[in-house]
């Protein structure tokens, strides 16, 4: 029987494996130094702040894996010999396989500052992070927050769930300047302020200072700032977690290069999710997408060429979603931080300055591009239809009820944000009402 | 706002205090007068008791315990004695008249019934105290003080917690949430409090007292241990709803949901009930549902209500319309929330006073399959046990197939009424969520759970492919639903123990479930495709 060993047991490696056996009877091996089983990285922060024990961020319960046959093995691979298809582990042994897996995540990026190797310096990806960040907690007073994403904004509300100071240092003018927009950059960075995030803006790390015990004590800025704290976040994204695979055969880029069916150009080794960079994204995406959604897709994709029906990895539009504090945010389709020359747009904000709803489109022929949407839920299905059915603008603003998604009786903006339209493009238009047979595409 | 909060909890623990404190005081003065009443009232026939009751207790005063204990000590006593007499007779024989006098003298003790229906009456006529002398004091220093605690403990997050949002900070790491030292200790006051409400009323005289007023304006009646029941379950109900308010201020189906669901409480289950009794009709609750309400066609509720004219008659047909009508047509278009968390009274409760435990209920497969027979082995149950009751009373016959009626109804309202729904149902809150009740023994729900699962147009709807598996919704799932497994495969959630609450809607970081009423044409999508990638369709 076909050994597929698979390396790392986050979403990707994870999704692969259930994937392999609902195909396959293959012998199936998850290797992983982080924990006993599969748990959910994206909710670590609800971890510390108390909403959920460590338990409830498995996925799966603890049967499971056996009643999958799917073996589960606690060990660090040191290295891999793909000629003799052998993996060497930390505790000695050595272990066989005829296909490998390489799901090995992504870890925080340091840029080479000094002090970044310090004592309660250190980002928020592993579980060993959460429980690294839970010891320097109880004798920290401020942290200061490197880089202005998503894990910054996470570590920050965890922080201030525990009544410590943030200190937030962003390179760009606003919050996530890299991909949101400028007006939704400024409607977070509002609502960060609103919780009393202390935000620094243009403003980038130099140094980081030592204590006696080879603790931070305080940052120094490029405008050499210092600013007294006990915990330095780096949260200025993730690169590949290929360390232990320099000195190997298989061809390394800024992760483990791959083709459209996310082989490596080493025979039977195959890499996915975070740490696995195309050559050439076959949709013409980013070669590096470091989102739980591409390693979930990546794994479905893979299990079906290790089973024998070769399948190119194909994700369809763009989507995404994540939660600043208080406020929802998703979006579907592109909406890049900057207005391209072909593009027009539609923004429309809630004077209450929190809840927002930007739609992006063709220029010359109102073709729908993307959605951006803060505090309003939107319906998949419904916009990615609208998007890859190339639905125009007129169309969209008129269907808008069908694409809410917000709880029942949630104060609904479809006429408001239709008479903006109205008003910008001199039409009269009217919002429909919501129909389920266009939502389901009955009929 | 922290100190008005401490201030807040101190004044409530006060209150507690004093509710708990008075049920040690106050003496019990036997006058000859009043001893007498009861016997005649009780139907006492055992001289024996009588005799020795006269000797020991009349013209004395004594404490609730110390009356209340001899009471019965003298009962059995009287008892075994005449016991003794009929077993002799018998060997003897050819006594059978003696022996039926004899029999009629034993005074049954049963430890569920005893305190409730022998010596609570006489303890309750005989009391003296400060609560019964000063009762809208008593009310204001029980009730009154931990209402008010209660609410100045509660309002203040409004500003401490920041801005609306969810506010679930620190729940599995505070004692009183986390099935710590602070929750044992309410477990325990809740479940001492059941049982001396249902099986030992006598020891709760003077916060009945403490009730007394309010039941004179309402019914004109004086208090029973049902009216205080009834009046703590509005307090805390509605206590607990300005909590609610706000927790989830920022989300409108909560506010509504817990507005609609205190309001039938208070109006259905306690004020329309108790001026019915006013103008002398059949206490009666337009909502509450059979089977959940087991003593709808009993013989004695069956003949108060035929003997209360046509508004008796109309309530008879409407019981019967609401639970073969009114509450299927009502799940198939809005699912059972309409009735588990929009306007049960258990529901209410676990909406309102349960909502800080809705976390500790148990999400395990093996929690599942355990609900699964048990919930519906009560709706069997309970359907037999109604069954039996109304052959009974159109035939006459005592027992059928061999089982007494009577003990038929006892058993299951001791085991399911008050063990399972009171005394495990509400105190076990702390330890296994707010909703062990509704979860595996409320037969109803189970009924409507079937026509949620069979026929419905309500379902949660999955968002496409924007689940993160995180484990919110299952988390704070108070039916112990794992709705993430559905989720993260992109599947709608059809259950038929999902009460609609819609808190694992509030609590998604990314948007993913909506509860929705639809076309139930492809509710349940077996075959559920994640959007996002093209060309392959998977089984997940």
């Amino acid at each position: 029987m076909e050994h597929v060993v698979i390396i790392g047991n986050g979403i990707a490696g994870t999704t692969t494996a259930r994937h392999i056996r609902k195909l396959s009877d293959k012998k199936i091996t998850i290797i992983s130094a982080e924990t006993d089983h599969f748990f959910s990285r994206t909710a670590l922060m609800y971890i510390y702040m108390g909403h959920m024990k460590f338990e409830d961020t498995k996925p799966y319960e603890d049967w499971f894996w056996k009643k999958n046959r799917i073996n589960l093995l606690r060990a660090f691979v040191q290295n891999i010999d793909p000629h003799k298809k052998e993996l060497k582990l930390n505790n000695g042994t050595t272990l066989a396989y005829d296909k490998l897996v390489l799901a090995v995540g992504s870890k925080p990026n340091k840029f080479g500052w000094p002090g970044q190797d310090l004592d309660a310096v250190q980002g928020l990806y592993s579980y060993q992070d959460l429980e690294r960040m839970e010891k320097y907690s109880p004798t920290t007073k401020r942290a200061v927050i490197v880089g202005g994403g998503l894990i910054g904004v996470e570590m920050a509300e965890m922080f201030l769930s525990r009544g410590i100071k943030v200190t937030f240092l962003v390179r760009e003018n606003r919050f996530w300047g890299g991909v949101l927009p400028e007006k939704e950059g400024n409607l977070i960075s509002r609502h960060l302020k609103e919780h009393h995030v202390d935000l620094h803006f243009e403003t980038e790390l130099k140094e980081i200072i030592a204590d006696e015990n080879g603790r931070v004590k305080h940052i120094i800025t490029k405008n050499d700032k210092q600013i007294e704290c006990e915990f330095v976040g780096l949260t200025a994204g993730v690169s590949p977690n290929i360390a232990f695979l320099k000195d190997g055969d298989i061809a390394l880029n800024r992760g483990i290069l791959v083709n459209e069916f996310l082989e490596t150009n080493t025979p039977d080794i195959y890499a996915l999710g975070d740490c696995a960079e195309f050559h050439k994204h076959p949709t013409g995406r980013k070669n590096l997408e470091q989102v739980w959604y591409t390693g979930r897709m990546m794994g479905e994709t893979l299990a079906q060429t290790i089973c024998d029906n070769k399948t190119a990895y194909r994700p369809g539009m763009w989507f995404n979603s994540a939660k600043f504090f208080d406020i929802e945010y998703q979006t579907y389709g592109w909406v890049f931080a900057q207005l391209q020359n072909s593009e027009a747009e539609f923004y429309w904000e809630h004077q209450n300055g929190k809840i927002c709803l930007h739609l992006v489109y063709d220029k010359t022929n109102k073709k729908l591009l993307g959605i951006n949407t803060f505090g309003i839920r939107m319906r998949h299905e419904v916009c990615e239809r609208w998007i890859t059915g190339e639905k125009t603008m007129d169309y969209i603003m008129q269907h808008l009820k069908d694409a809410n998604f917000d709880p029942e009786f949630f104060k609904q903006y479809e006429n408001e944000i239709m008479n903006q339209y109205n008003q910008k493009n001199g039409t009269n238009l009217r919002v429909k009402k919501r129909d389920w047979k266009r939502i389901f595409a009955l009929n | 706002m922290k100190l008005i909060k401490n201030i807040g909890l101190l004044i409530c623990i006060t209150g507690f205090s004093f509710f708990i404190g008075s049920i040690f005081i106050g003496e019990y003065h036997l006058s000859q007068e009043k001893f007498d009443n009861w016997i005649n009232n009780k139907g006492i026939k055992s001289e024996i008791f009588i005799a020795d009751a006269s000797n020991q207790l009349v013209g004395k005063t004594f404490s609730a315990f110390a009356l209340s204990s001899k009471l019965i000590e003298l009962a059995e006593k009287s008892s075994e004695i005449h016991q003794t007499n009929i077993q002799k007779w018998q060997t003897e024989g050819g006594q059978d008249e003696k022996i039926n006098k004899e029999w009629s003298k034993v005074i049954w003790i049963d430890w569920s019934k005893v305190h409730k229906d022998f010596t609570f009456p006489l303890l309750q006529s005989t009391i003296n105290s400060s609560a019964k002398n000063n009762q809208w004091l008593a009310f204001f220093l029980t009730f009154g003080l931990a209402i008010i605690g209660g609410l100045l403990y509660i309002i203040p997050d409004f500003i401490l917690l920041g801005p609306a949002g969810i506010k679930n900070n620190k729940l599995f790491q505070h004692s009183a949430t986390n099935r710590g030292w602070g929750g044992m200790l309410v477990a325990a006051f809740f479940i001492i409090f059941y049982f001396l409400l249902y099986f030992f009323p006598d020891f709760l005289i003077n916060p009945i007292l403490a009730t007394n007023p309010i039941s004179l304006a309402l019914s004109g009646n004086s208090a029973s241990q049902w009216f205080m029941y009834g009046l703590i379950y509005c307090s805390v109900m509605t206590v607990f709803a300005v909590k609610m308010y706000v927790k989830y201020r920022h989300n409108l189906y909560q506010v509504i949901r817990t507005t609609v669901v205190w309001f039938f409480q208070i109006a259905f289950a306690f004020l329309i009930p108790e001026m019915l009794v006013r103008f002398n009709q059949p206490w009666y609750d337009f909502k509450n549902a059979w089977p959940l309400n087991y003593t709808f066609f009993f013989d004695w509720n069956i003949n108060s209500l035929l003997d209360s004219g046509n508004l008796g008659l109309f309530m008879l047909v409407w019981g019967i319309l609401l639970t073969l009508v009114v509450i299927p047509v009502m799940v198939y278009f809005l699912g059972k929330r309409w009735y588990c968390s929009w306007v049960c009274g258990c529901g209410g409760l676990a909406e309102t006073l349960g909502d800080p435990y809705r976390h500790l209920s148990d999400k395990s497969l093996k929690a599942w399959k355990f609900e699964r027979y048990i919930i519906h082995l009560v709706l069997v149950f309970a359907t037999v046990m109604t069954g039996a009751t109304l052959y009974t009373y159109f035939s006459g016959a005592t027992t059928v197939l061999g089982v007494q009626t009577t003990s038929l109804q006892s058993w299951y309202g001791f085991w399911i009424g008050s063990i399972f729904a009171g005394v495990i149902g509400t105190g076990f809150y702390p330890i296994m969520g707010n909703r062990v009740w509704c979860r595996f023994g409320c037969p109803l729900a189970a009924y409507l759970g079937l026509v949620q699962k069979i026929k419905s147009r309500f379902r949660i709807t999955t968002n496409g492919g924007q689940c993160i598996s995180c484990g919110n919704c299952s988390t704070y799932c108070e039916m112990g639903i794992d709705v993430r497994s559905y989720a993260q495969k992109g599947q709608n959630i059809v259950r038929s123990s999902c009460v609609g609450c819609g808190v694992c809607s509030a609590v998604c970081p990314r948007g993913v479930l909506k509860l929705e009423n639809a076309p139930d044409i492809d509710r349940v999508n077996d075959n559920p495709i994640l959007i996002g990638k093209e060309k392959i369709t998977l089984n997940s």
